[in-house]
């Protein structure tokens, strides 16, 4: 395998119901739940699957959700946002730690 | 032998890429529904294409439209037009371009058609209001309540004009205000409805999720009001298809288009109530085959002069690859969505 990530493995994604139909038809059938308009609209929800496909650093799921939220009419500034959203919570995850970080600090030194 | 019957995606200055032939045939897809060969159901939309002339060079313009272009619409053969029209009940006329105002027969078009009692549709890229050679269009449009259809890819400066030219999207917005002075989009009698086109190698999501959005965001930004937004998918030839060559995006997009065929969408396309007539008097089953060179066939007269609805309501249709552009999804028609 010369790289890991390959573009045109996302329309192979189908593949992984080989040897687990019942497990992939669950999955499907949620995933499809998921994102039907309720509560949030399907633009809001496709923003929401952006942001949350850049904190898990998923090229696939960047892939399929930049394009999704163009269909579903979002604009790039609206885009930006969104990433900025899941970067800012990534960051103040990270940040927030520092609390635990203090604490010990606090308790190991004199 | 079925492929033989199929158009090419693209126009004949192009070599077909070998890629191609690895997507289904749209006939057979359609023969996998029950659907082949697909024929007319009837001539309910009389459509008018009166050339090429326009006073803007779009980016996915699939009639490859422009100032420069001299393809235009004679006397005769709107005349010819007209006596056809006149052999159907076709109940609606719809007549695009280029930018259709600026051809010398637009107006006859309309009073000719309107005197035969059928309603009326001018597709505008708004621009040409505000020209000073057509300053008395919009009231010309609403003393006849000639029925609008007016493009305008997104609610924002920058992807309007990127598809459309610098400037284009403040001077809708202009064309926009003056049609809504007049009433359109808030009289009943005068119908103004938008076109969406994706500005990019994306398809359109949702018609009516796109249009609360327009709604919303055209009337809190510019206090604009309209009546429907038609979401139509960019099929993939002339300029559109250029720019997806040209990005790396032609088989993904593609690839999407026949993976989303609608066999609901395919049953309502559009070309099955619609009759295209080109600026030559030439017939076509839909524009989008008049810009492939592509006119009726399988018996059916292919020009104006020739006009026999017997022959025309229940031709069959000439289909090729782009023709998975109206079966995607929701379906893809000039009036929006199908299925």
């Amino acid at each position: 395998m010369s790289h890991y990530y390959d573009d045109h493995d996302l329309s192979r994604f189908g593949d992984m119901g080989r040897n687990a139909p019942d497990l992939w038809d669950k999955f499907n059938d949620w995933y499809q739940a998921t994102f039907r308009e309720g509560s949030l609209t399907g633009r809001e929800k496709a923003l929401i699957a952006l942001g949350v496909a850049h904190a898990l650093q998923c090229p696939y799921c960047i892939d399929a959700w930049s394009q999704e939220c163009l269909e579903k009419g979002s604009n790039l500034d609206q885009m930006t946002e969104a990433v900025h959203v899941a970067a800012a919570i990534r960051g103040g995850a990270a940040l927030v730690h520092g609390v635990q970080m203090r604490k010990r600090n606090a308790q190991l030194s004199m | 032998m079925e492929a033989q019957l199929e158009l090419p995606t693209r126009n004949a200055h192009f070599s077909p890429r070998p890629s191609e032939r690895r997507f289904p045939s749209f006939n057979s897809r359609l023969a996998r529904h029950g659907l082949h060969p697909l024929r007319a159901t009837g001539i309910e939309v009389f459509q008018i294409n009166v050339g090429k002339l326009c006073n803007q060079t779009c980016r996915h313009c699939h009639v490859d439209a422009g100032p420069d272009r001299t393809e235009r619409m004679t006397r005769d053969t709107a005349e010819a037009c007209i006596r056809a029209l006149e052999l159907t009940d076709a109940p609606t006329v719809d007549i695009t371009g280029g930018a259709p105002e600026l051809n010398e027969n637009f107006r006859y078009l309309v009073d000719a058609s309107k005197a035969l009692g059928r309603h009326v549709m001018d597709r505008s890229n708004l621009t040409v209001l505000l020209l000073r050679s057509q300053s008395d269009l919009a009231e010309f449009l609403a003393d006849r309540e000639v029925e609008i259809i007016a493009s305008l890819p997104y609610f924002l400066a920058e992807r309007t004009d990127a598809q459309r030219g610098a400037g284009v999207f403040d001077k809708s917005i202009q064309a926009l205000k003056l049609l809504n002075r007049l009433g359109y989009g808030r009289d009943p009698a005068l119908r103004l409805n938008l076109v969406y086109n994706p500005t990019g190698a994306f398809l359109p999501g949702d018609q009516d999720a796109l249009e609360r959005e327009f709604k919303r965001e055209l009337d809190r930004r510019y206090q604009i009001r309209f009546d429907r937004l038609f979401a139509i998918t960019n099929l993939p030839i002339s300029r559109f298809l250029d720019f997806l060559l040209e990005t790396g995006n032609y088989e993904r997009y593609m690839e999407r288009l026949v993976n989303a065929f609608n066999p609901a969408a395919a049953r309502a396309v559009m070309c099955r109530n619609t009759l295209s007539v080109g600026w030559d008097g030439q017939l076509y089953d839909c524009d989008f085959n008049q810009m492939l060179d592509e006119t009726v066939a399988f018996g059916a007269p292919n020009h104006i002069r020739d006009f026999s609805p017997e022959l025309l309501e229940n031709r069959r249709i000439v289909t090729g690859l782009h023709c998975y552009g109206c079966t995607a999804g929701a379906g893809s028609s000039c009036g929006g969505t199908t299925a």
